[in-house]
């Protein structure tokens, strides 16, 4: 099992969806997630639902990591849910951070959002998490 | 300011100390911190002293408020003669809702408005554009054309309050409403004041809303410039904007910095553009950030004054003292705005805004202590407008201009922030200027980099965050958030589809025809601009003929 982690490294989609520009935590969690051995892809700005999940199915990512500070959530993450089913991809985990308020948080948790990390979470915590529930395989 | 014999009397002195005071009392009680730094990362000594300021000419320094290098303010009685213009950036939802919200803060004593649009406004798509589900309304007011700036102004004279527009890419369209408006309320243009911040270059390295490639989108803020100098001389054509590099990471010096190596790419195209530097340059102005740390805030702003009035003397020749002035906005540091414990975050922004009035700004918006939940409610919002109104007419940092001149800290921060500005510039200068730096990504690279020494310190808990890292508590949910719902997008969506089938099409398509014509010859493309905004063309449809004849910019990701 130790072997078979060290060969295929954790690949993660850090993805910002629609035309929010805020980008801070997007770039400094994908650095700090290459840091702690985990294969990081950024998507940059302005992305789609379903540009998100075509990357994640080209790069067969394992897990999808949703950015927004604009107030989208409640449109984009249960879109890119529904575009993973869609695809067969449902064993990818998504994960999100950003402006997103606890009941929203909560909601879209039930939708099948593997967790929520809001503003002041100590990065730590992301890598932690991410490599305790990504699917093994 | 100090002769040698004193200075050398200062350090025998001071060396004394250290042996005879210091030293015993450092055994006994340790310091709490082997080094000290600011927020930036900048070191602070234990004691400022003359010493640190040894070469410090008053006269060429300092001087006076209203003077060169306008170090303690660009006017001569700052806040005596009046208080800065206290402007909450406010918007959401529909143009009737956030009228009613600018109509509130006016009666609640506010003094001018500040428009946030919704980010498809900002990107120039229409409401009902495939790219803009979910985001109509969101972070801002949907304007899609003429008929909706019409709501937003209602009741609202516009030759008795200034209006600043947080419009960049599509500046020129919002500009072209605005204008038409007033005309229809009988306001001459020479009598409409306000700000668009126009600011392209920073869409580039830390804000995102960018529509078209740098070249294009240098044009059409210079023929923004070089038309309001000529019609509407009371706007501040652009608002060189530190403040969101600042919420990107940048340090204090680096905030500075880059913005004004941002203003020097700006003031080259217009003078490329054959236009006299004395025309177009007093009605440029900026906007920076206020952090916590309110002696380095202060330290910045006056460094970044007495910079900017060298280069623009000394650089570019300007003549005019008004050429040489650094006026600004500050807004209060977002980014530094905590979820946790949200009441705390009065206590920060009453700080930052302390620290932007002893800095001399021109005018101010206090963010609202649950700006990292959701978007401000509008008792928030009030407690946020009270915060300037009580340190404007309690604090008594009002009466006396740049009363911490002569700080031998502040001081030599000012100094010391001035040097890492013009290490920038030169460093800049050498990459082939600003756009160069910009698309090598160095000035993206920088920004990302203290923001992740920053991250690591909060992490380490080397840097103390109140609630955050320290004096952490057990909080029920926060309740009272502001939520904008998806119906608006539909209403907007609708709205704007019923209005191009209701207008003159005719009309419309030569105004398009003839903003293309325009375009793609050297015209200045405003008067065309507002022709077709006039004919109810939207803005979607006025940045589609640029997005044929300009292109879309492809933005590369430096991470």
């Amino acid at each position: 099992m130790a072997q078979e982690q060290q060969e295929r490294k954790i690949k993660v989609v850090i993805a910002k969806p629609g035309l929010d520009g805020h980008d801070r935590g997007a770039k400094l969690l994908a650095r700090i997630l290459a840091e702690a051995g985990m294969e990081v892809v950024y998507t940059g700005l302005r992305q789609t639902p379903e540009m998100i999940v075509e990357t994640a199915l080209q790069e067969d990512a394992d897990v999808i990591g949703i950015s927004s500070l604009s107030g989208v959530h409640m449109y984009f993450f249960p879109r890119v849910l529904e575009l993973l089913k869609e695809k067969g991809m449902d064993d990818v985990m998504v994960i999100g951070g950003g402006i997103i308020p606890q009941d929203d948080a909560e909601e879209l948790e039930k939708m099948g959002v593997a967790g929520i990390f809001g503003p002041g979470t100590p990065t730590y915590e992301i890598v932690d998490f991410i490599k305790k529930n990504v699917r093994r395989r | 300011m100090f002769d040698k014999s004193k200075l050398d009397s200062i350090a025998q002195q001071k060396a004394e100390w250290e042996e005879k005071v210091l030293n015993p009392a450092l055994k006994k009680f340790p310091e709490r911190k082997k080094v000290f730094t600011t927020i930036s990362g900048t070191s602070v000594e234990r004691v400022y002293t003359p010493l640190d300021v040894a070469d410090f000419d008053y006269e060429k320094n300092l001087g006076f408020p209203g003077a060169y290098p306008f170090t303690r303010g660009v006017q001569p009685t700052m806040y005596r003669g009046r208080f800065w213009t206290m402007r909450q950036y406010a918007g959401f939802g529909s143009a009737k809702e956030t009228n009613t919200r600018f109509r509130y803060l006016l009666e609640q004593g506010q003094t001018g408005l500040s428009v946030a649009f919704d980010l498809p406004t900002q990107s120039g798509y229409d409401s009902d554009h495939p790219l803009a589900v979910g985001e109509v309304g969101k972070v801002g007011v949907a304007i899609d054309s003429i008929e909706d700036m019409k709501v937003l102004f209602d009741k609202i004279p516009l030759d008795k309050v200034t209006t600043s527009m947080t419009i960049n890419a599509p500046a020129t369209v919002l500009l072209a409403m605005y204008l038409a408006i007033a005309e229809e309320q009988g306001v001459p243009f020479d009598k409409v004041g306000g700000t668009v911040q126009n600011d392209i270059l920073k869409e580039y390295t830390v804000r995102g809303q960018y529509i078209f490639p740098p070249q294009p989108s240098m044009r059409l803020t210079v023929d923004l410039i070089e038309y309001c100098f000529k019609h509407v001389p009371r706007w501040n054509t652009i608002s060189i904007s530190g403040y969101h590099i600042r919420e990107a990471g940048a340090t204090a010096a680096q905030e500075m910095a880059f913005t004004i190596a941002d203003g020097i790419a700006y003031v080259q195209a217009c003078i490329d553009r054959g236009l006299d530097v004395d025309t177009f340059a007093p009605r440029l102005s900026f906007f920076f950030n206020a952090f916590t740390n309110v002696l380095e805030e202060v330290a910045k702003f006056r460094a970044g004054r007495r910079c900017w009035a060298r280069i623009m003397k000394e650089r570019f020749g300007a003549k005019n003292p008004r050429s040489m002035m650094m006026r600004y906005h500050v807004q209060t540091g977002g980014v530094t705005l905590t979820a946790q414990q949200p009441l705390n975050n009065i206590v920060r922004v009453a700080l930052q805004a302390f620290a932007a009035a002893l800095g001399g700004c021109q005018s101010l918006h206090t963010n609202s202590y649950d700006e990292a939940l959701c978007l401000p409610t509008e008792q928030a919002v009030t407690v946020a407008l009270r915060t300037q109104q009580i340190i404007a007419e309690e604090s008594g940092a009002t009466d006396t201009i740049d009363p911490l001149a002569g700080s031998y800290y502040v001081e030599a921060m000012t100094n010391k922030i001035e040097e890492e500005i013009e290490e920038y510039i030169r460093k800049i200068d050498e990459m082939g200027g600003t756009l160069a730096a910009i698309e090598e990504g160095f000035i993206q690279k920088e920004i990302q980099e203290s923001a992740y020494r920053f991250q690591k310190e909060i992490e380490s808990g080397e840097r103390a965050y109140v609630g955050v890292n320290k004096y952490v508590m057990d909080e029920p949910p926060p309740t009272n958030l502001l939520k904008v719902d998806m119906e608006v997008g539909r209403r907007e969506a609708e709205k704007v589809r019923r209005l191009r089938a209701e207008r003159d099409q005719k009309r419309v398509d030569e105004a398009l025809a003839r903003l293309r014509e325009v375009s793609q010859s050297d015209e200045n493309v405003m008067p065309a601009v507002i022709e077709a905004v006039k004919a109810k063309a939207t803005i979607g449809e006025i940045c589609d003929v640029w997005r044929e004849v300009f292109g879309e910019y492809k933005p590369e990701s430096f991470v």
